[in-house]
Formats: C-alpha cells, sequence, structure tokens
C-alpha cells in the first residue's frame, strides 16, 4: 500500500489534456471531410430557381460551375445588365467555355472524364436565349452530362 | 554516468490543442453545409447533319410550347404549369385506352420546345414538372411490381425494368427566338 502512496505528491495533479487535441482533431475532421470551400467571388447575380426532382452532385472534383446572370451593381457600369457567363472568377463569353471545360478535364484521372458534370448555376430571372447558346456549345464540345443548380421547394 | 531517469518526460501537448482550434475554426468558417442539387439532365450529341425527320404518330408525341411570354401550348391548347404534371401522366400511361394519347408508355415521346425568350424560372419549372411526372409514373410502377418505393436504394436491375417499360424521352427542339433578349 504504501509503495502507491509515496508517488503521490502534495499538490493536486493537474487535470490531463492530452486528449483534447484528439477530441478537437475529430471535430476538425469531421469538417474537413464535408467542407466546400466558399464558392469563388460571383460577379453575377444567381438565384437558382426551385424544383423538387432534385439529384445530389456526388463528387465535387468532377463539377465544374458555370454562371449566367445579370452582372452585380458595381460591374453594371462596365459590363451593362444583359445576362453574362462567369467561369471561374472572370467574366467571360461562349467562346471561352471549351477551354474552361478542358482546363477541368485535364486535373481529372482520364477514367473518370466521362462523369465530369457542368453544373449550370443561372438566375431564374433571365431568358433562355443565352442559356441555350450555352448548351448548344457545350453539345458541341461533348460534354454533354448537365445539372441545372435549383434549390428545393416543397411540393404545392 | 547519470541515471535514465525511469518515467519520460512527458510531451507538453497543450499547444496542439490550439494548433487544432485554429484549423478547426477556419474549416467552420469555411464550409458551406449545403450539398449542391439540382436537375440533371443528358444532352443529346451534336451533330452538323440535318436530322431526317423523322415521322412520329402524332398521338405519340405531347408537345410543349413555351414562348417568350412564358404561356404554355400543350398539344395545341394553353394550359397552366400545375396542370402539366397530371396531363403528362395521362398522356405517357393512357389508363382509358384513349386514342388520342400515347398508344404505350415506350412509345410516348415529350417535345420541349421554348423561345429564346423563355424565363429561365419557367423553363426550369416545366422540365420539373416533366420530370416530375416520370418519378411519379416510376414510383407507382416500383410500388406495383416490388412493394417499394422507386428510390436510389432500389436495385439498379429493377430499376432498368421500370425505365425500360416507362422510358424518359424528352426531345428538345431547337428553341425559337421571337422574344429574345437584345443583348
Amino acid at each position: 500500500m504504501s509503495k502507491f502512496q509515496k508517488k503521490r505528491g502534495k499538490a493536486s495533479p493537474a487535470i490531463s489534456t492530452a486528449s483534447l487535441p484528439d477530441i478537437v482533431f475529430i471535430l476538425l475532421f469531421f469538417f474537413m471531410v464535408i467542407t466546400k470551400m466558399r464558392d469563388t467571388d460571383l460577379k453575377v447575380q444567381v438565384v437558382v430557381p426551385q424544383a423538387t426532382e432534385l439529384e445530389k452532385l456526388e463528387q465535387k472534383t468532377l463539377v465544374h460551375q458555370i454562371y449566367i446572370g445579370r452582372p452585380q451593381q458595381r460591374y453594371q457600369a462596365i459590363y451593362g445588365t444583359a445576362p453574362r457567363i462567369q467561369l471561374d472568377d472572370k467574366f467571360a463569353t461562349v467562346e471561352d467555355i471549351p477551354l474552361f471545360v478542358e482546363n477541368h478535364k485535364q486535373t481529372v484521372q482520364p477514367n473518370l472524364r466521362n462523369r465530369i458534370t457542368s453544373s449550370l448555376r443561372v438566375d431564374g430571372k433571365i431568358t433562355m436565349g443565352i442559356v441555350q447558346d450555352v448548351k448548344t456549345k457545350l453539345r458541341k464540345i461533348g460534354q454533354l452530362k448537365v445539372n441545372y443548380a435549383a434549390r428545393h421547394r416543397a411540393e404545392r | 554516468m547519470a541515471k535514465k531517469s525511469r518515467s519520460a518526460p512527458e510531451i507538453n501537448a497543450s499547444s496542439m490543442a490550439d494548433i487544432a482550434f485554429l484549423l478547426l475554426v477556419f474549416f467552420l468558417v469555411t464550409t458551406t453545409i449545403d450539398v449542391e442539387r439540382g436537375i440533371t439532365v443528358r444532352l443529346p450529341e451534336w451533330s452538323e447533319k440535318k436530322t431526317e425527320q423523322v415521322d412520329m404518330k402524332k398521338r405519340n408525341v405531347f408537345s410543349v410550347l413555351v414562348n417568350a411570354q412564358n404561356q404554355l401550348l400543350v398539344r395545341s391548347e394553353l394550359e397552366k404549369i400545375e396542370n402539366l404534371r397530371e396531363k403528362a401522366k395521362e398522356f405517357i400511361m393512357n389508363p382509358n385506352g384513349n386514342p388520342e394519347l400515347a398508344e404505350a408508355p415506350n412509345t410516348a415521346i415529350i417535345s420541349l420546345k421554348n423561345d429564346r425568350g423563355t424565363s429561365y424560372e419557367t423553363y426550369i419549372e416545366v422540365y420539373n414538372e416533366l420530370k416530375a411526372a416520370y418519378n411519379e409514373l416510376w414510383d407507382e410502377e416500383s410500388m406495383r411490381l416490388n412493394h417499394q418505393h422507386y428510390s436510389e436504394d432500389l436495385p439498379k436491375a429493377k430499376k432498368d425494368i421500370i425505365k425500360l417499360k416507362i422510358p424518359f424521352v424528352l426531345s428538345e427542339a431547337e428553341p425559337t427566338a421571337y422574344g429574345d433578349e437584345s443583348n
């Protein structure tokens, strides 16, 4: 008995915080896994329409975003109010899409390239004209998998 | 030689928590939890050749036209979006053997044509309703065959059987350009 008591000092033992990092790390990993980096700086106004028949986009690395909408207020002096396309961080035209898609393709493993999806994030208030042009361009370059981004709406 | 102390000195791990917290806060701030959702569509392949006119029986085609004023013309009749789903379902299944409606679900074709001036919101809504019509039919069929809802859990083989019976055929025509926005 005395053998055990000998070790114990007079001061009360400090509470071990050694397991604290483990707890925090678990939280950290949780957020790392579910995280999606904040979207690129939007230069066009995009409020996607609502729909009910939605499907999830599975792998984010296989998705590239094409934004279409009217330029934000602060860009309207330069770019006007007609709907425009935004790729990455820049305003773009339909002609820039093939290179954009090709660049994304290069970052994807060859065996997964047929699963690349174009996510069209289009403002609900604009007209179909520019969307149609984008669709036609995508068809011409053989990028056929398209997802119209939408928010969920409860059934009527 | 100094005697080795028996218990190894404890490494101070208190700063570990700080580092982890820092990372945690970073991810907390940058994270957006909502997953991306949308209506997935497979576009038809592009061909330079003019597609030859395929003669479809008129009764098998469910034509939906949307004009620049976002009005719907379904089979030559003005229609509301709210009724589109029911109309489409009735057309596809044709439960009463109406000679005006599709012969069988696998011969039914939905033809969608919009204008360049149609608002994107309307377009998506119409597309959504048409897709919903099929989803509901698939679900009903699945309940009848498998007593199970048509969902992601359903085995692919069973899905394929249903999709073979009621294939989703939606052809989109080149849009008209009456109401195009001047850019």
